[in-house]
């Protein structure tokens, strides 16, 4: 026997957005171990970061497909459905960044020059902590449902939303200084790795812009 | 009348093995609300359905009774062939249940209420005539089928606003859910007590004035306040689990609420659907008693209602608890907050019309005030396709069970008549 009236409720996409958001954010991760290892020059290393940030990726975009199964056109949401698919895309495309940097950097056996290597480290640690801070925001679905998108949550979330805003500011003052110190070391090194250098740091930087648009994605749900 | 034990016998195995199916299979929509919401244990939902169910067809189901018994089919007109109107309804019986079964294990969306109206509108038209069914009464039937999902869809949307301002989007909504939750509970028994009393009670031999029901309603409601209050203030306030979700400290304070909303939801649900399986009962029994008199309209004898609860009760025992546990394990998506704003506008819509006399379907009602939860973005993910169902309902349930009736009531003349 079967009722039909369970069948009222279609699954929720909240909890498998979120999951996708988790894995984005593991496999962004891993691109401090990827650095470490650059660091130490340890290509070994290098190549097993790089796995994991592809595997976590391959994985961030399973769930992107299953989750787009799960959204039929007669589905009814408390959110616009193209605002909740363009929410993931958005939040797949950081997992897609992570993934062409730690490939740029085994493929091309990239090395950071020495005096550049700690103050890259906090700007790609700074970039990570946006996607933490957008995955933050994401998680507060559930009690947006909750509230129905109303009142003091939607405060909340804002604020959050504004907290991702502040961190992606920072990253983008410490990408110009780290471009104006690769600047100065352009007569020093190679040119074509001078290049994939400033491709490296752009592409970094790109982490916490896309979790910022994460963040725009989801005031665009609120405004509603 | 010859072969009126012979009627009374089967008619009693008819209503029976109707009510026992309504109690097996419909029961479910009712309680599992609450099941889902992880507020009834399904033990705790078993017991809660049976005392309610029972007590709402005891007490509240007389009139709907008395609809789908005489309010259908124009008996009067039928005083040469008393047989005709026994066969019809027994025909019914057997069509609807019949109806019900198919289509429950094929996994239709079925009404018990739209099986046995259609049924014997069905039998009416082809085996009496055009002009046997009170097409005007049958005509308010079918408008109350159309505005019970909507009346308590805009209920529950509005119920669901309240809770909101007044509590989810405040800045603390645990206090404020300590404090507005007791006055959701003084309004759930408030209302169902008010529409039971103003309505239901006349055939139980309660005769209450106006002004009675409403101060013993209140009374009811204060006292359940008060009961409430005292398992909401209970509610520990848990940071662990609100660190996971901020909310759930709140919803346990809502759970408090959902438990008297779900004993409303079956109260409700058997003071309307005990109908069905008791009216044509009934019928038959009304005219075999009376020796062959369609036209004699005797008061209905409540010993009929409590066979007919008897039925659900053990339908649930055997088969309703399973289902229950079934549709409970898919609905999590409803939690106290929302599943009480639902079962309190969909017992509230279906009460009322149990008191009108009005033979409605409980789950549409409940679909109608999911989909009003809904709308006020309550709820994550809704299937607006099963808004399908309920039209198939109403399209395909009607000339089925119709159909199969004039079948059944063709045979039973042939071997009987």
């Amino acid at each position: 026997m079967k009722s039909y009236f369970s069948t009222i409720f279609g699954s929720s996409p909240i909890r498998p957005l979120q999951q996708h958001m988790e894995k984005v954010l593991e496999c962004t991760q891993e691109l401090a171990p990827l650095f470490a290892a650059v660091s130490d020059a340890d290509f070994a290393a290098v190549a097993q970061a790089q796995e994991r940030v592809a595997r976590l990726e391959d994985e961030a975009d399973a769930l992107k497909k299953e989750l787009r199964l799960r959204l039929p056109n007669s589905l009814f949401m408390p959110v616009d459905r193209r605002d909740l698919l363009e929410l993931l895309r958005v939040q797949d495309k950081v997992a897609n960044k992570a993934k062409d940097i730690a490939g740029l950097i085994l493929g091309r056996q990239m090395q950071i020059p020495e005096s550049m290597r700690e103050d890259f480290r906090v700007f790609l640690q700074r970039c990570i902590d946006t996607v933490a801070q957008a995955l933050q925001a994401v998680r507060e679905m559930d009690e947006l449902v909750e509230t129905g998108f109303r009142g003091t949550e939607v405060d909340n979330v804002l604020n959050m939303i504004q907290q991702i805003d502040v961190i992606e500011k920072e990253t983008d003052t410490m990408q110009v200084q780290l471009r104006r110190k690769l600047h100065a070391l352009e007569p020093t090194l190679p040119p074509v790795d001078v290049m994939f250098l400033y491709k490296i740091i752009e592409w970094t930087g790109d982490l916490a812009d896309l979790a910022q648009r994460v963040g725009s994605r989801l005031h665009l749900m609120l405004a509603k | 009348m010859e072969l009126g034990t012979t009627y009374l016998v089967l008619a009693g195995i008819f209503g029976l093995f109707m009510a026992w199916g309504i109690g097996a299979n419909d029961v479910a929509n009712a309680m599992a609300t609450s099941v889902g919401a992880r507020v009834l244990t399904i033990r705790r939902a078993v017991v809660i359905a049976a005392v309610f169910e029972f007590a709402g067809a005891v007490l509240a189901g007389g009139e709907v009774t008395a609809t789908i018994r005489s309010g259908i089919v124009d008996s009067s007109l039928l005083a040469d062939q008393p047989e005709l109107l026994v066969f019809g309804m027994l025909a019914s019986l057997l069509a609807a249940g019949t109806w019900l079964l198919i289509a429950s294990l094929m996994g239709w969306p079925v009404s018990t209420t739209h099986s046995i109206v259609g049924a014997i509108v069905g039998f009416a038209v082809v085996g009496l005539g055009w002009h046997t069914v009170k097409w005007d009464e049958v005509g308010t039937i079918a408008v109350s089928w159309v505005a019970s999902p909507l009346i308590s869809g805009v209920v529950a949307y509005l119920m669901f606003r309240t809770v909101q301002s007044l509590i989810l989007d405040r800045p603390d909504p645990f206090k404020n859910a300590k404090r507005f939750v007791p006055i959701y509970i003084f309004i759930t028994g408030f209302v169902m007590s008010l529409m039971t009393l103003l309505k239901g009670l006349k055939h139980v031999g309660l005769d209450i004035s106006t002004v009675q029901a409403y101060g013993l309603s209140a009374l009811i409601g204060v006292v359940l306040m008060l009961i409430g209050k005292f398992f909401i203030n209970r509610v520990p306030y848990d940071p662990d689990a609100d660190r996971e979700f901020h909310y759930a400290s709140v919803e346990r304070v809502f759970g408090v609420l959902m438990l008297m909303t779900a004993c409303s939801m079956a109260f409700a649900h058997g003071s309307n659907d005990v109908a069905n399986a008791v009216g044509p009962m009934a019928a038959v029994i009304s005219v075999v008693h009376s020796g062959g008199d369609v036209s004699q309209q005797s008061e209905l004898p409540s010993w009929i209602l409590l066979l007919g609860g008897v039925g659900i009760v053990v339908g649930l025992l055997m088969l309703g608890k399973k289902v229950i546990a079934t549709v409970g394990k898919e609905i999590t998506q409803l939690t106290p907050s929302r599943g009480f704003a639902c079962e309190l506008s969909a017992a509230s819509t279906v009460v009322f019309a149990s008191g009108m006399g009005l033979p409605i379907s409980t789950t549409h009602s409940l679909v109608g005030a999911v989909l009003g939860v809904g709308l006020a973005r309550g709820i994550a993910a809704l299937n607006l396709g099963v808004i399908r169902t309920i039209f198939m309902s109403w399209i395909v349930t009607l000339p089925a069970g119709g159909l199969l009736a004039v079948v059944f009531f063709w045979l039973l003349r042939l071997i009987l008549g």
